[in-house]
């Protein structure tokens, strides 16, 4: 009874908050409803016994959205309504319709044709987090080495285009030497 | 369900509320107390005995103010920033073991909500959610002054963060299991983990300040501009719950730090019962003293420290764990 009750709780209050995430004209509520959505579907894992990829989900989507909400700090006044240019309304919602038609068929299609077996059974003895493990190592080696290669090189690419004036700190310099930064900026300027 | 093991989760979930919001208020005595001592002033004296009765008064000041909501802010973000806050302080501490099992009336107790496989990722976890209430609070206050402070809780959250889990990574592999319990039951065998593992220890408790937001990087108050930060437009109890949300996590941070590296309850005797209680005493009083000691940083400071310094220290000490455990 309390797995019906948590995921008929979990469901309605996940698909409010990215309803609202999507409908809202105002930076602010978008990103706490998403927020909100991300962190309530680790419910589900919970509901599910898969307690590790909950945790992960909260971890990991904590820090993701504060990323966001830095760059909504940056672009947006978060406390106006952002003016949304809405194009043709029809097709927007013909083709989000059709997309979200599609995916439910492709993933309901497997239990139709009763084709679903799973391919690495439970382990007598071993956690959830051992088989995260045992599964992810062998079976998904190389994915997961390729995504860990693909993080890499975004982090020396970040680090390159912004690590170019890393070791300046204006608050260290004296006043001629920020005069002298300023002039040597307005020189380029110039000339 | 088990009727008895429904029953015994609910008083337990009530008994963590009630004593963690009255040591949160009682967490605000010992603060002010302490700083006083430590800068040769009495604190607070004149409300009941020692001024023991202050919490109280503060408590009705806090409870009876009214609560504003200023023009301008965005009402339901800013209404529910604080609620983050303290609500998951408290539900961090569902999988932390406050105590080690006890027998009454023959019944069994465990004091912990929910041993789950995974209690210190949870933990962790949740709490860092809390950090969503000052940057909710000051991303919808209208003020310059909050969105600064806000802007800086991004900035500590998404730099510690990392620090935090690296350094809780090695003692992890040393363990092999991410439940509290499983770490209390490998340190009765081998020794505390501070001792094979000091350099983690100092990282995740240098983290610790960071993740509760206290002095040394206590940057989300402005301190420096006289202005309080986040809370500058709050009022009455919203922002007396952002305070009992911070206080409840450092006690919580408190009891995370010795259960990982120096023992926790041990055996489960009473003797190592009270050992806990005391090393929780112990942190919670650093975290006072540190406050009474040192200045606050600047930003540009905390970012060089922790990913100049402290990270590539705690990545260090993972492939060194490795390697020791490899060969």
């Amino acid at each position: 009874m309390f797995e019906a009750v948590a995921f008929y709780l979990f469901a309605f209050l996940t698909i409010t908050m990215f309803y609202i995430t999507v409908t809202t004209a105002q930076a602010l509520y978008a990103l706490s409803a998403l927020a909100a959505g991300m962190i309530f579907i680790s419910a589900f894992f919970f509901i599910l016994g898969a307690d590790f990829l909950g945790a992960v989900q909260i971890i990991v989507y904590t820090g993701a959205v504060m990323a966001l909400y830095a760059f909504g700090m940056m672009f947006f006044d978060t406390t106006r309504e952002v003016k949304e240019k809405n194009g043709n309304k029809y097709i927007v919602v013909g083709l989000s319709v059709l997309a979200a038609v599609m995916i439910v068929a492709i993933f309901s299609a497997p239990i139709i044709s009763t084709n679903m077996q799973a391919f690495y059974p439970m382990i007598e003895g071993a956690g959830n987090t051992q088989m995260v493990g045992m599964v992810l190592f062998t079976k998904y080696l190389v994915p997961f080495e390729v995504a860990a290669i693909m993080l890499l090189v975004a982090m020396v690419a970040g680090i390159v285009l912004a690590g170019k004036k890393m070791d300046l700190s204006l608050t260290l310099l004296n006043a001629e030497e920020i005069q002298a930064i300023e002039d040597e900026k307005n020189k380029k300027v110039l000339s | 369900m088990d009727n008895a093991y429904l029953i015994e989760t609910v008083i337990k979930v009530v008994v963590i509320l009630l004593v963690f919001s009255a040591l949160a208020g009682i967490g605000t005595y010992f603060e002010r107390k302490i700083l006083a001592f430590m800068q040769r002033r009495l604190g607070p004296m004149n409300v009941g005995p020692f001024g023991l009765l202050q919490v109280g008064a503060d408590g009705i000041k806090l409870f009876t103010k009214e609560d504003i909501i200023p023009s301008g802010v965005v009402a339901p973000i800013f209404k529910i920033a604080p609620v983050i806050t303290a609500a998951t302080a408290f539900m961090a501490a569902a999988a932390i073991p406050f105590l080690p099992s006890f027998t009454v009336f023959g019944y069994e107790v465990h004091p912990i909500v929910a041993d789950i496989d995974i209690g210190i990722l949870y933990v962790l976890g949740v709490m860092a959610i809390g950090l969503f209430g000052p940057l909710l609070g000051g991303m919808a206050s209208a003020n310059k002054f909050a969105l600064l402070s806000a802007a800086r809780a991004a900035a500590v959250f998404i730099s510690y963060e990392v620090v935090t889990g690296l350094a809780a990574l090695a003692p992890i592999m040393l363990v092999g299991s991410l439940s509290l319990i499983d770490f209390n039951n490998y340190q009765i065998e081998n020794g505390w983990l501070v001792w094979s593992q000091p350099l983690a220890f100092i990282l995740f408790w240098i983290a610790a300040f960071a993740e509760t937001g206290r002095t040394p990087f206590h940057l989300i108050a402005n301190d420096h501009e006289i202005i309080d930060g986040f809370g500058t437009e709050y009022s009455g109890m919203r922002w007396g719950l952002f305070f009992i949300g911070e206080y409840a996590n450092m006690f919580f941070i408190s009891f995370v730090i010795p259960i990982i590296f120096l023992g926790g309850f041990g055996d489960g005797s009473v003797l190592g019962a009270f050992a806990l209680l005391g090393k929780m005493a112990f942190f919670f009083f650093f975290f006072l003293w540190t406050r009474a000691a040192w200045p606050d940083v600047r930003p540009d400071q905390l970012m060089w420290l922790c990913w100049k310094v402290l990270m590539p220290l705690a990545v260090i000490n993972v492939v060194i764990t490795g390697f020791v455990m490899m060969f």
